[in-house]
């Protein structure tokens, strides 16, 4: 079988390239109003901590019930996962998810003012494992995790 | 050139805006099959959404988010004729965005 690109993607580290092309990018920054540089050293992070500190400088978590993951107990098609995240936290301001089975497990952050505590996306995902979701309310991080199971077979790339 | 859609739809009394990018969202890990040299990477980093001009939610993305990224937030006090603005760029300084009026067909 020829290799499969998929999961070379997320088995492999991310090129030094890569890294260069993300720092320049970092530094042409969109011109919009509020918007802050790419967090480039989170989204680099390998682990869940290390994108942790990048993005809130911090590791100090809470369990929360108060959030709802909602995806897929199992999903097909790695490169395809739905994940719908919603909370009943109060005076939510960001949105973090999260891969634990990923090369680099930071998949997307929102930063959210004036919006519900909802987001919703389509992620990639190299294998079973946990997506955590990590949720800023009120200068606090509150967290929640469910394991998605990616059916190996027919990922053809 | 990329294509960039709004769609907007009432969900429990808020109303919820979808965006839809069509971005190749290449992760830099993919070998071409013919040459089998990696394809660059090549995915939108910033995305914003502005609700009459104030920026209601501010996405960063990494390659994980799947080709042709399908995002939605809530927003509670959006109403009918509101208008929305989205607008993203990419790693290779590419940019797009549209906009579009809440309640329109």
């Amino acid at each position: 079988m020829t290799p499969m690109n998929r999961r070379t993607f997320l088995k492999g580290t991310v090129a030094g390239s890569v890294l260069a092309v993300a720092a320049s990018a970092g530094l042409l920054a969109p011109t919009r109003v509020l918007a802050a540089a790419w967090p480039a050293s989170a989204f680099e992070a390998k682990s869940i901590d290390d994108a942790l500190k990048g993005l809130y400088g911090t590791t100090a978590t809470a369990e929360s019930k108060a959030i709802t993951i909602k995806a897929p107990i199992q999903a097909e098609n790695g490169a395809v996962v739905p994940i719908t995240v919603s909370t009943t936290l109060a005076n939510v301001e960001a949105i973090a998810i999260m891969v634990a089975g990923n090369a680099n497990p930071l998949v997307a952050n929102v930063a959210l003012s004036g919006a519900e505590g909802y987001f919703s996306a389509r992620m990639k995902m190299g294998k079973t494992s946990d997506v955590k979701v990590v949720v800023k309310s009120g200068g606090k991080l509150h967290t929640a995790s469910q394991q998605i199971k990616v059916t190996v077979g027919g990922c053809g790339g | 050139m990329s294509l960039t859609k709004i769609k907007t739809r009432p969900k429990d009394g808020a109303t919820e805006i979808l965006v839809l990018v069509n971005h190749p969202m290449e992760t830099g890990q993919r070998v071409d099959p013919k040459t089998k040299e990696k394809i660059p990477a090549h995915w939108v980093q910033k995305l914003s959404i502005e609700l009459n001009g104030k920026t209601v939610a501010d996405v960063d993305m990494g390659v994980a988010i799947s080709k042709d990224p399908l995002l939605a937030i809530v927003v509670k006090s959006a109403k009918n004729g509101d208008k929305v603005k989205v607008s993203w760029s990419d790693n290779k300084g590419e940019k797009g965005g549209t906009d579009a009026t809440i309640g329109a067909a």
